[in-house]
């Protein structure tokens, strides 16, 4: 039964990992205040609420922190139970979401940094193409977990959705920045109608930032780092 | 109908034996095939594509893959024995800590294992306030779990034995038992349970294979 503790979310705007926790909360019509990190300083609550990681997000729920997304993301399906479930009913179905989100996490997260971060041009070619295929497995992904509907949850939006989804306004802001395609209707073409169905849907389309948006903090962020004194 | 239950793992995989812990923990019957990761065998490559690796859980003919994955899997699947606390705060404790485990604590203790001289001189402190965080959230519980082994003890459990080889091999104290007094203990504790003191694999053999580690990266390039 939902509780009426408190709930505050310390994050920021442009963190997929943040976006998560929000489309989770949002799901399950969770009020909460979001307590928004400045670029370049930790606040003494965050510091304080994940001293171990010192990042966001961070859900605090009735005082009690709870830190990384995903961990956040089951927590909230976990106590508004019975409200929209996040994660799939069948066992082998949750199996299959967090293997893939894990996957996501582990291993297609740091490629499609490492196209923008990499430390040669030949690395940034060998992230995308790591993020590229990453990006097939999820396409022949989505057809075994969606059986035919709009969203690798079924019928609505659910942990792997989720998982991949808050990518979603990054990647559109590494192809426009490197005039590339990630999702491609030739190559993807069931991840490129999910994309529009997850960017629509009322519990992502208030925290998915704009792509313009996204890609000015970018282009911020990349002059920051090439301002930085060298490590 | 019976389930068909398989582990694919190898002797020394830590991440299998968290596979098997589990499944004895909830006395479940399976199947064991022992793989040779230099020949991998066509339904490990069938079982796991992606990764192509060890733990892989097969049910009545349906595979599951890494490690963490499985745990949740054979938790919710079977009830008896609970790995994971029902409270969802505590839930999302044991989770988050696992995850410390895999994503932090493996890689700075490896770095210890796999260097020498300043680089490993900057390695030693990491893993140690890695450990520094598992020794303050122990708390004075005799386990994660409480009272008997969970799904956080489980994540963390080859420490109960690596750690003491990698020491061995490499001459460096990482537990020290008055800086890490719980810990200590928890090691102790974790190994008095039935079901982890039959499992581990051989001692020697260990220390040899994980002596053969640190060699093997170590060795100058171009002598492998």
């Amino acid at each position: 039964m939902a509780t009426t503790d408190d709930v505050k979310l310390i994050g920021a705007w442009p963190s997929p990992f943040v976006m998560r926790a929000r489309i989770a909360l949002n799901i399950k019509s969770v009020d909460y205040e979001f307590l928004q990190e400045q670029l370049g300083t930790k606040s003494d609550l965050l510091l304080k609420s994940n001293p171990v990681h010192k990042k966001i997000p961070v859900l605090i729920h009735g005082h009690k922190p709870v830190c990384e997304s995903l961990v956040i993301v089951q927590y909230v399906d976990d106590v508004w139970a019975s409200d929209q479930p996040i994660l799939p009913s069948d066992p082998y179905d949750r199996a299959i979401a967090r293997f893939w989100a894990a996957y996501i996490d582990d291993k297609w997260f740091p490629s499609l940094s490492g196209m923008a971060r990499g430390p040669t041009e030949e690395a940034k070619k060998a992230a995308y193409e790591q993020v590229v295929e990453g990006l097939a497995l999820l396409e022949d992904a989505f057809g075994k977990c969606s059986k035919g509907k709009p969203f690798f949850g079924g019928d609505r939006i659910g942990y792997l959705d989720i998982a991949l989804g808050s990518f979603l306004g990054w990647i559109r802001v590494t192809e426009k920045m490197g005039n590339l395609k990630l999702l491609d209707e030739a190559k993807t073409p069931h991840l490129v109608k999910w994309a529009e169905n997850f960017c629509a849907d009322a519990s992502v389309k208030d925290v998915m930032p704009e792509t313009d948006k996204l890609a000015e903090f970018a282009k911020m962020l990349m002059a920051k780092a090439k301002s930085a004194p060298p490590n | 109908m019976a389930d068909d239950l398989k582990v694919f793992r190898t002797w020394s995989s830590p991440f299998a034996l968290r596979i098997i812990w589990a499944l004895q923990l909830k006395g479940l019957e399976y199947e064991t095939i022992f793989e040779d990761l230099s020949q991998k065998s066509p339904l490990l490559l069938q079982y796991n594509p992606t990764y192509k690796k060890v733990p892989v859980l097969v049910h009545n003919g349906k595979p599951i893959s890494e490690s963490l994955v499985i745990l949740e899997y054979i938790e919710e699947t079977w009830n008896q024995n609970p790995l994971l606390p029902e409270d969802p705060y505590e839930r999302a404790k044991a989770r988050f800590w696992a995850k410390f485990v895999d994503e932090k604590l493996l890689q700075s203790v490896i770095d210890v294992l796999v260097t020498e001289g300043n680089k490993q001189e900057e390695a030693v402190p990491r893993a140690k306030e890695n450990l520094k965080y598992i020794e303050e959230e122990l708390k004075g519980n005799k386990f994660f779990g409480g009272a008997t082994i969970g799904f956080t003890d489980i994540a963390l459990g080859w420490t109960a034995r690596w750690l003491p080889i990698i020491e061995e091999v490499t001459g460096i104290k990482l537990i020290e038992a008055d800086t890490f007094p719980r810990i200590s203990e928890w090691m102790q504790n974790f190994c008095d349970v039935p079901v982890i003191k039959a499992n581990w694999p051989p001692y020697d053999k260990m220390v040899t294979k994980v002596q053969g580690t640190r060699e093997k990266c170590l060795a100058p390039k171009g002598t492998n």
